[in-house]
């Protein structure tokens, strides 16, 4: 029988150690390499529910209840039962059960992480772990000398540093408190837990926790009161990791600092770093990304490699992400698939222009996306990216990054713009930016994983200009729309950019039209304009940094250049000086 | 593909192709004797002492080593910055070796890159250079303005997906001209750069001014005219994202009104050349 939140065709068995009897599930083929899920506090093995479902189809997975939870027994008495050498134990006997000849894969969160960091720092583990990956749970000795380096040379920054991570443990004092913690998690605490894990920490409802919560967080006090102390006093000095490790952090974890994994390396000889903006219970609130990270790892280290091959900036928040570019065939574009692809993204490369398209994909993959492809679209036809969506839907999955940037250029008078010409602006610049959002934020924000979106807009959307009415006014369009999208979307975890650059040397001055003019005034003036972008040669590379920065950071309005930048303090604080600037007439 | 006769070529012509082929060959001895750890300045050295060893006593500029991303001049503000430094090579580093000898009175300036094991990266850069080649010799024997074939190389590097680097150059040329020099018993240099070649490049500028062309092949408006015969060295210079490539060879113009005969490169066998024909 299995418990209702375990997924179908889970197989159980019963694993007897040390007095305790542990549960453990099984799911996927038995040939294939093994990938063993330890839970935390307070939790079950079911805390990886999700998770499980989405590596069985590649791998062996199992999970099993830490003793005293879920439905393993409790060792007997409970002080002393549950030191970092019974779980040791207990890992060991499991192992034995479920992959005797064949060294195993470990992941772990929270409470599974700490003590997987003992499996996988001890000796007598040597050769039965593969690789670890550690989620929300440093080693107890790492921490202790974390904590011993920073009280013996307190600088400023250090002592912060300690006070920030003892803020963040107040729970771990309380826990050390006798008899109070159970009496809790036994009454009005257990039966509110579902709802502050909703509330705070933003964990989707449904069949977790486990009707066991109150007697798992009860026995797991002793997690905490057992161990902590100890290790924090007297840590292990050879606490040296012996398999590759993969370490996965969210930045917005309310228990534990990320600078707890500063000095890291030191540790772990074969260190991959990850970070995702989110909470502390990432089994439940980011199964997707958690489960591709954990594949992308074990396979690596099955097939011999590993460190990634990736190592641009940001490669620690990108590797493996799904990131989708429009106008991807020349200029920001192009650049930023090229900075996401250094970062290990998954770039979807999208142009008018097939073979533009194409060649961004082609060099995508030689600089480090592992998989890039190009796709032909016009972002103004409504038709051609509903196609788009579906396909890339359907083939690739739900982006993780969206980047609108698709746009053109035109100037000239007011009352030289035609209709046709403000229909032609206004269908590209914003009505792009509109299909894009809607189509693929939708499934972003349906899939309530997170996500971003960048929408480039332009210093144009603040700085007034008789020369550009309609491209600025569309531009100004997108940067609300920007900003409304950001508000909307903030609770499903989703962050919205705009990106104003500034003038940045691109192609868009020769596609560009210039209105009132004949044609071949029209060429003059493209060239001259080129040539003046060119002379002021402001790299859409660093426009692209500026992207991945404005990512990582969930940025909301990001000017470029200094003169984007200087115009967006103006606006803000002497509009009079921008509407001077407004009246003057370039000289094209 | 285009290629001079080599047999008929004048005397003097076949001494410049002399000295541009010892410089490529010193490229492809030094470029064989890189392994982990040496250093620009140890390359640039291995470059001197090879050439010098065989008679070149005089420079128009003395050889640079760059490695790394100091192949694509990355965060270069100043042309201090591109003289050798202590960058050590590393597996899988790319590596561009320059250097213009004077040899016999002749000069050569040529360009050479490569890695150390494989670099994908760099052997996608090299093989594009090819479209390169053809454009800049197409486009001179079309008798185009210098400054317009400037643009047109940068728009196909745009369109490449590259960054132009030899903007990064004195001037931002994508060639200048070479000459004959005069052999002197002392070749000082100044900046690396041989006086003896400076003088030459210093008169031809001032004939240049009057008669309204210039020796540098720049995207600025003194570059605003059609090819002036002589010979010039072309360095198109791509880069992407922190790996740079680049040849530079001889360009032959002279104001013959036979279209084959008004442009050539001075000489077919040169490595690049021959790594894109075995591609094919």
């Amino acid at each position: 029988m299995t418990t209702p939140s375990m997924p179908k065709g889970a197989r159980e068995r019963r694993v007897h150690t040390g007095g305790v009897e542990l549960c453990v599930a099984e799911l996927g083929d038995p040939q294939q390499p093994t990938v063993v899920l330890v839970h935390g506090y307070p939790d079950s093995k079911e805390v990886w529910s999700e998770v499980a479902v989405r590596l069985a189809d590649r791998f062996h997975v199992v999970l099993y209840d830490v003793r005293g939870h879920g439905r393993s027994t409790a060792p007997q008495p409970l002080r002393g039962g549950f030191t970092l050498t019974k779980l040791t134990d207990d890992f060991l006997a499991v192992v034995d059960a479920v992959s005797p000849d064949r060294p195993v894969h470990l992941v772990g969160h929270d409470w599974g992480s700490v003590q997987s960091w003992e499996f996988v720092t001890v000796g007598r583990t040597e050769g039965r772990i593969a690789s670890f990956t550690s989620m929300s749970g440093p080693s107890l000795d790492h921490f202790g000398h974390w904590i011993n380096a920073r009280v013996k040379r307190p600088t400023p920054r250090r002592v912060g540093q300690l006070l920030g991570q003892g803020a963040k443990s107040w729970y771990v004092y309380l826990l050390h408190t006798p008899a109070l913690p159970e009496l809790a998690w036994r009454g009005p605490l257990g039966k509110r837990w579902p709802k502050i894990l909703q509330r705070t920490e933003k964990v989707p409802g449904g069949d977790y926790p486990t009707p066991s919560l109150p007697s798992d967080a009860a026995h797991g006090a002793w997690l905490y009161r057992d161990n902590v102390r100890a290790r924090l006093l007297r840590p292990r000095p050879d606490a040296y990791a012996h398999a590759p490790v993969q370490l996965i952090t969210p930045l917005g974890d309310a228990f534990l600092s990320e600078r707890l994994y500063d000095d890291l390396e030191q540790w772990v000889p074969q260190l991959t770093r990850r970070t995702l903006p989110a909470k502390h219970w990432i089994p439940r609130t980011r199964p997707d990304q958690v489960a591709a990270w954990i594949e992308e790892f074990v396979t690596s280290v099955e097939g011999g490699r590993p460190q990634p091959k990736a190592t641009g900036r940001h490669a620690d928040r990108f590797g493996g992400q799904l990131v989708l570019v429009t106008g991807a065939g020349s200029g920001i574009g192009r650049a930023t698939a090229f900075a996401f692809a250094e970062a290990g993204a998954r770039v979807v490369a999208v142009d008018r222009d097939a073979e533009a398209a194409a060649r961004t994909a082609e060099l995508s993959r030689l600089v480090g996306a592992p998989e890039a492809w190009a796709e032909t679209a016009d972002v103004s036809d409504e038709q051609a990216m509903e196609k788009l969506a579906e396909k890339v839907h359907r083939a690739y999955g739900v982006l993780d990054v969206l980047v609108n940037n698709a746009g053109i250029g035109l100037s000239g008078s007011f009352f030289t713009t035609t209709t046709d010409d403000w229909r032609r602006v206004l269908d590209v610049n914003l009505w792009g930016v509109i299909h894009g959002c809607r189509l693929f934020g939708a499934r972003m924000a349906e899939r309530g994983q997170g996500g971003h979106i960048v929408n480039i807009a332009s210093a144009a959307a603040f700085q007034p200009s008789r020369a550009l009415p309609a491209y600025s006014t569309s531009k100004a369009a997108v940067l609300m729309l920007s900003e409304c999208l950001r508000a909307e979307l903030a609770a499903q975890d989703i962050g919205v950019t705009a990106i104003c650059p500034g003038i940045v040397n691109t192609n868009i001055t020769s596609t560009a039209r210039f209105t009132g003019v004949d044609e071949a005034e029209e060429r003059r003036r493209q060239k001259h304009s080129a040539r003046l972008y060119g002379l002021r040669n402001y790299p859409p590379e660093k426009v692209a940094k500026a992207v991945l920065d404005a990512v990582t950071h969930n940025r909301a309005v990001v000017p470029v250049t200094p003169e984007a930048r200087g115009a967006h303090l103006l606006s803000r604080f002497m509009p009079g000086v921008l509407r001077g600037i407004a009246r003057v007439e370039p000289k094209l | 593909m285009t290629t001079a006769v080599s047999s008929e070529l004048p005397v003097e012509l076949q001494g410049f192709r002399r000295v541009q082929r010892l410089a490529y060959e010193c490229a492809e001895a030094v470029a064989a004797r890189l392994e982990p750890g040496v250093t620009e300045r140890e390359a640039a050295r291995m470059q001197r002492e090879w050439l010098r060893e065989r008679g070149v006593r005089d420079w128009f500029h003395l050889p640079f080593a760059w490695f790394g991303d100091r192949t694509a001049f990355v965060n270069f503000r100043i042309p201090l910055q591109f003289f050798p430094t202590d960058r050590a090579l590393a597996p899988g580093m790319p590596f561009i070796l320059d250097m213009a000898p004077v040899y016999e009175g002749y000069t050569a300036d040529i360009g050479y890159s490569g890695s150390l094991g494989v670099n994908p990266v760099q052997d996608r850069l090299m093989a594009d250079l090819e479209a390169h080649r053809e454009l800049i010799l197409r486009e001179v024997r079309e008798r185009r303005p210098l400054r317009e074939i400037y643009e047109d190389v940068d728009r196909l590097m745009v369109r490449q997906g590259y960054a132009n680097r030899h903007r990064a150059y004195p001037f931002g040329v994508i060639a200048h001209k070479v000459d004959r020099v005069k052999q002197r018993r002392w070749s000082p240099h100044l900046f690396g750069f041989g006086t003896q070649s400076l003088k030459g490049l210093a008169a031809d500028a001032l004939h240049g001014h009057r008669e309204g062309w210039s020796p540098l092949w720049s995207p600025y408006r003194f570059s605003d005219h059609p090819p002036q015969p002589g010979l010039w060295a072309v360095e198109p210079h791509l880069g992407f994202r922190g790996t740079g490539a680049k040849f530079e060879e001889i360009l032959v113009v002279t104001d013959s009104r036979d279209p084959e005969q008004s442009a050539f490169w001075l000489d077919d066998d040169l490595p690049h050349v021959r790594r894109w024909a075995e591609a094919k």
